[in-house]
């Protein structure tokens, strides 16, 4: 029963065991992604990233249908435009990144929208707008793995820079020159993975896998480490339970899974120890020393 | 003694707006110089373009030490407080210059990071998160960071605001080691009292130099009047600065 109900769907159907690779990975890179987002400030900019692939992969996908190829390139490109762009104003004038990410993205949207008014045909874009978790092929499959792998390795090497850019942004400007070039490439791998996350979860809803774990794990740890550890578990099970959930209810994977990752956060704001509701509310006995 | 700065017709300053003008001097190795004047003076100015994070509007500064043994300690550190990291982990980023983005830090390291801890009085602190700590013991932190930095030239400003006399009495004591080791100190102070008794010598700032030298021929009660007869205020219509005769470039 149990057996039916847990593995049973994935024992059974290819398209689910592929769809668990598919969200299991997707975790994996968005967990400490969005942990670092977070800690930056930049909770919202994922969003306004991810409206700004939306027209880079829809072009893509009117050049090309649904092509995998057409509508990466056509993310990254546009992406890495606004990301780099954004990036670049805010470093080299005086204005602040989340101003200069506004009107980057909203250029970017509009003029994705004006392309595809152009070409006037009735497109289906429902496919970029919220993906296809459980239609993914190998190659889909294969770069989603790709993007992962590549963001744990990048992460690595850019991690002292980026946590201490975080912590004291003044006190690494005035030791090394690594704080610009590891936040473009932190931005960079918020772009890839966010259009690796299109292709299961569309370009919206592929923000959900990176911020709610990460704002959910904010209210179990106070330790960078665990956070990221805490962010990929709850990424990750929220891709099972939202796998599992939309295969025995029949509702569409993607928002399913976001859905439970928005339970798991609501949860943590209410039982979470550090912070959370409940333990703010309950009567403690203050300490002695 | 070497020389460790020379301040040559420099001038700093934010929109064509001189901060610091025309300042002409030398900071010789091992000073332990005070920078004093009052509020919007130029002192913090003076500090960020020693410190390589303002350019010179005119004039220039030239350092006679390479810019990574310069440490600087900023007024109000942009520490994000909330960011969830131990006082342990804050202080071994002073080691960056020596374990750079991917050296490992050695057993060494781990006995310098835990001396330096030690040296500033915050033993048991190591795994508290910087977000629990008070002001005194932030400003402890930093100053453990500062002390593994290693660096000949340390610039703080103003480094005792706001700090109790037992904290400010240990920092204290710290500048005077880092001068006794032959590192040369420049602090922007705002107590007299605290800068007759422990920095000999002393720059008198009010957007000019109005006095520079021995502690207790600039702090007179004439150049202090002088520095607060400064005009803070910014000229919108000011006209621009002939250039000095004889100035060097």
């Amino acid at each position: 029963m149990i057996y039916d109900f847990l593995v049973g769907p994935f024992a059974e159907f290819d398209f689910m065991r592929r769809a668990l690779v598919g969200v299991l990975a997707l975790g994996v890179g968005a967990g400490p992604i969005g942990v670092l987002m977070m800690l930056r400030r930049m909770s919202l900019a994922g969003d306004a990233m991810a409206h700004a692939i939306l027209p880079g992969a829809a072009v893509g996908f009117l050049a090309a249908g649904l092509n995998l190829f057409a509508m990466t390139i056509g993310g990254l490109v546009a992406g890495f435009a606004v990301a780099l762009g954004a990036g670049a104003v805010a470093r080299a004038t005086q204005m602040k990144e989340d101003a200069a990410l506004a009107a980057f993205y909203l250029i970017s949207l509009a003029l994705g929208v004006l392309l595809v008014s152009l070409r006037g045909s009735n497109v289906d874009l429902l496919h970029v707008l919220f993906g296809t978790v459980l239609a993914l092929d190998d190659a889909t499959l294969l770069l989603i793995v790709s993007i992962s792998s590549l963001t744990l390795v990048v992460l690595a090497l850019a991690w002292r820079p980026l946590v201490l850019e975080s912590v004291d942004p003044g006190f690494l400007r005035s030791v090394s020159r690594a704080g610009a070039p590891s936040h473009l490439v932190f931005l960079a791998l918020v772009v890839t993975n966010l259009v690796g996350g299109f292709h299961a979860l569309g370009t919206l809803l592929a923000v959900g896998l990176m911020m709610l774990p990460a704002a959910a794990a904010r209210f179990w740890t106070r330790e960078l480490t665990a956070l990221v550890g805490v962010s990929v578990l709850v990424a990750c099970a929220s891709g099972v339970i939202g796998l599992l959930f939309s295969y025995h209810s029949g509702v569409p994977s993607g928002p399913a899974i976001i859905l439970v990752a928005g339970g798991a956060y609501a949860l943590s704001v209410l039982f979470g120890p550090v912070g959370g509701l409940l333990p703010r509310f309950l009567p403690q006995r203050h300490l002695e020393a | 003694m070497g020389t460790v700065l020379s301040f040559r017709n420099l001038t700093l300053g934010y929109d064509r707006h001189p901060a610091v003008h025309h300042l002409d001097g030398e900071v010789a190795e091992g000073d332990l110089l005070a920078v004093c004047g009052p509020n919007g003076a130029g002192k913090s100015t003076l500090l960020k373009g020693i410190a390589g994070v303002l350019s010179p509007l005119t004039g220039r500064i030239e350092g006679h030490v390479p810019a990574r043994e310069i440490a600087y300690l900023p007024q109000a550190a942009e520490v994000d407080r909330s960011f969830p990291i131990d006082v342990y982990d804050l202080v071994a980023m002073g080691l960056w210059r020596r374990a750079g983005l991917f050296g490992a830090i050695s057993r060494a390291d781990r006995a310098r990071i835990e001396a330096a801890i030690a040296a500033v009085g915050l033993e048991g602190f190591e795994t508290r998160p910087i977000g629990t700590l008070s002001g005194g013991q932030m400003q402890r932190t930093l100053f453990a960071r500062l002390l593994l930095q290693d660096a000949r030239l340390i610039l703080l400003d103003e480094p005792f605001t706001a700090l109790d006399a037992g904290t400010m009495a240990d920092l204290t004591a710290l500048v005077t080691r880092w001068n006794g080791e032959g590192r040369t100190v420049i602090a922007v102070l705002h107590d007299f009292d605290l800068v007759r008794d422990h920095f000999p010598r002393t720059l008198l700032l009010a957007r000019e130099a109005v006095a520079w030298g021995a502690t207790g021929e600039v702090l007179t009660a004439d150049n202090l009047a002088a520095a607060r007869r400064m005009c803070e205020a910014w000229d919108e219509a000011a006209p621009t600065c002939p250039p000095v005769a004889g100035a060097a470039a």
